[in-house]
């Protein structure tokens, strides 16, 4: 019996590109992008990392509502959004609201969102996502679908959903990759594993020694990724891609990464959790830092270059504050009119009378 | 016309708009080539194939999530939970997620999803299986509750709403699957969702009932004419939202009523309709609007099911207590 145990025991390997030190220690998955490509791909790190100093300051200042940070995830987020088309869909959890942004959300709309304003839910014409999910894994089942009906469809596109190391112990995690599985759908599940579900370490989710091996019993593809190389992440999610529309079937993808902010700015205080040493150990491995090193070493960035991007994002974000904070208030009656396409009579009545309320 | 059981009648509704609509999926544990734990589904894979009407993995939570995604998509869901005392695992999907959809997204989309689901008490299942969950929907705001009680309004209904742009439960009562045939025409027809239906003309009492219990309530009512008391029997149809307009109409004209549900007492559809008639009526109530219910204990194990159900000799007593007050 002994062997036959032996042999169902796995440990994953991390799939790295670039290491600390920004050198290639994996040149034959070196993926094929341009210069513009690779200096876009840093554009957007440095700019989301900005629009996350200026959220979490905003947020302080009460001029934003719920927020997530997200600095130390960049490579995670926008290296796996950069592997997609247009027409890929997106279900996100609630700290990717960096993905929605580059996949054609604007700036405002995501402010609104964080002030929780319906606009902000709004996804523009063209721009196939779903609000953020707030319940911990319910969009892993929704993708499920999402993914079959682009195969059944016969689209060329897959649908991509996230959630963290917290998530990979609900049943709607299992449920939606299995489902996924069994069905052949184009799906890609991304595990942001930073670490810590609010304040309980990764260790206590599970006995499981990887995340990614989670993939075996639904019978998919999994990948254990360094989630702060941003080239490993997208290099992970491009060959994902590639199978799914292919119809070779769905894949997990566990990026290792980490937040160094708290869980969201609604009162968590990490230093309860985490000690200092983790976090300047992970600091070490920051994905701006290490990827700035390897395009400076190819002459693809300067430091001209980052402060362009940092006062481009400034700039943007002073702009879209203003446009969201004067947009219009919500009303009950916009509220009452988004439930249904027609209103059954108990709503008919209260839109009647919150409509003579608001013309008081 | 054809005589059809009501199971009959849903299944012929699903033909019928699986026919009519190719975004129409059919999908749940068993309905492939099972046709349903119940039948309901039988033959539908055969004639329309596995992409319209096929088997999911055993996980009610990934059903419902999977009802969204495909919305998403385009198509227009109808997931079958197997029993709907399973409704507990999909409860996420249905109340947190999909009846949402419209409004999360400010407008921009919908989730046009019929979740079927078998439910109701005296066939004497094992536990989680018979319970009247439909005030556990009904209170979720973007749902509609359909429960219909004839073969004619099952096929109806059904079909309005499979149609509807938003999310409808589509509870069907176990016990009325096969217990009589009724007219069922043949083709396409309607019932307008949040419509009641007069069952039973009469002057002196009314009783507010659905489901089963709508049987239950046209059986009291014979039995009381022989005494002398004429009631009118209003089948809600759908649940929530209530048609509020057809039973004032009825409490105008017999100025007593009774509301008659399968359910627990608690929190439930009867206690809404009491209120509704209470806050719009109250001067032309001759006496208390009664309920009939069931006791406010869990659902019982089978045995005791008989004793436990509201039957329809309390909604004689009932009806009496009203007309002597």
């Amino acid at each position: 019996m002994k062997h036959v145990l032996e042999s169902v025991e796995s440990q994953f390997e991390m799939f790295q590109i670039l290491n600390e030190d920004g050198k290639i220690v994996n040149k034959d998955d070196m993926p094929d992008l341009s210069d513009d490509e690779l200096r876009e791909l840093m554009k957007r790190m440095v700019y989301t990392r900005v629009l996350d100093q200026r959220s979490i300051a905003l947020n302080r200042q009460g001029r934003l509502g719920f927020y997530a940070p997200t600095a130390g995830q960049e490579a995670s987020q926008l290296g796996s959004h950069f592997a997609l088309e247009k027409e890929d869909y997106i279900l996100p959890g609630y700290r990717d609201v960096p993905q929605l942004i580059w996949h054609g959300l604007p700036l405002y709309q995501a402010f609104l969102f964080s002030k929780g304003h319906f606009h902000g839910n709004q996804m523009p014409e063209g721009m196939n996502a779903l609000p953020p999910q707030i319940i911990i894994g319910a969009q892993y089942v929704q993708a499920a679908g999402v993914g079959l009906g682009l195969k059944m469809r016969g689209k060329k596109s897959v649908a991509i959903t996230y959630t963290g190391d917290g998530g990979t112990s609900q049943g709607d995690f299992y449920e939606g990759m299995n489902f996924a599985g069994a069905y052949g759908a184009n799906n890609i599940f991304i595990v942001q594993n930073n670490g810590f579900a609010i304040s309980v370490p990764r260790e206590k989710q599970t006995a499981a020694k990887t995340l990614a091996q989670k993939a075996i019993a639904a019978g998919i593809e999994g990948i254990q990724v360094d989630g702060m190389d941003v080239l490993a992440v997208y290099a992970a999610t491009k060959y994902a891609r590639e199978r799914a529309i292919a119809g070779e079937g769905p894949m997990l993808i566990e990026t290792m990464t980490y937040r160094y902010g708290p869980h969201t700015m609604s009162g968590d205080d990490p230093t309860r959790y985490r000690s200092q040493d983790l976090d300047s150990e992970w600091e070490k491995k920051d994905p701006l830092v290490r990827f700035r090193k390897f395009l400076e070493s190819k002459k693809l960035w300067t430091e001209e270059d980052e402060n362009q991007v940092i006062e481009q994002a400034k700039e943007d974000i002073k702009e879209a504050i203003k446009k969201a904070d004067q947009y219009p208030k919500q009303k009950v009656t916009d509220l009452i009119s988004n439930m249904f396409e027609t209103l059954p009579q108990n709503l008919q009545e209260q839109m009647e009378e919150y409509k003579a309320k608001e013309s008081k | 016309m054809a005589q059809m059981t009501m199971i009959q009648a849903i299944t012929d509704a699903l033909r019928t708009e699986l026919k009519n609509d190719e975004n129409v999926l059919v999908f749940g544990e068993d309905v492939g080539q099972n046709g349903g734990v119940f039948r309901a589904t039988e033959g539908l894979q055969k004639e329309f194939g596995e992409d319209r009407v096929f088997d999911t993995p055993l996980a009610e939570s990934g059903i419902g999530g999977l009802a969204i995604g495909l919305a998403l998509e385009g198509y227009r869901p109808v997931p079958e939970i197997q029993f709907f005392g399973f409704v507990y695992e999909v409860i996420d999907s249905i109340s947190g997620q999909m009846a949402r959809m419209r409004y999360r997204s400010g407008g921009t989309k919908n989730a046009p999803i019929t979740v079927r689901s078998p439910f109701g008490g005296g066939v004497h299942t094992p536990e989680l299986h018979a319970d009247s969950l439909e005030g556990l929907v009904a209170q979720q705001p973007g749902l509609k509750v359909v429960i219909p009680s004839t073969p004619y309004d099952a096929k109806g209904l059904l079909i309005s709403s499979i149609r509807d742009n938003d999310p409808v439960i589509f509870l069907e009562h176990m016990k009325l699957y096969r217990s009589f045939r009724g007219e069922v025409p043949e083709g396409e027809y309607t019932i307008e969702l949040g419509k009641a239906d007069v069952k039973r003309e009469g002057k002196d009492v009314t009783i507010v009932t659905y489901g089963a219990m709508v049987h239950a309530s046209l059986k009291a009512a014979e039995e009381l004419e022989k005494n002398g008391v004429d009631v009118e029997v209003i089948d809600l149809r759908t649940v929530s939202p209530i048609d509020i307009d057809t039973i004032l109409e009825s409490v105008k004209k017999t100025n007593r009523v009774v509301v008659v549900q399968e359910a627990q007492r608690q929190a439930g559809i009867a206690a809404n309709v009491v209120s509704e008639i209470q806050e719009r009526a109250i001067l032309h109530l001759e006496a208390p609007v009664l309920r009939v219910t069931a006791p406010d204990t869990v659902y019982p194990f089978s045995e005791a099911e008989n004793v436990w159900l509201p039957n329809y000799n309390d909604i004689i007593e009932k009806v009496n207590t009203v007309m002597n007050f």
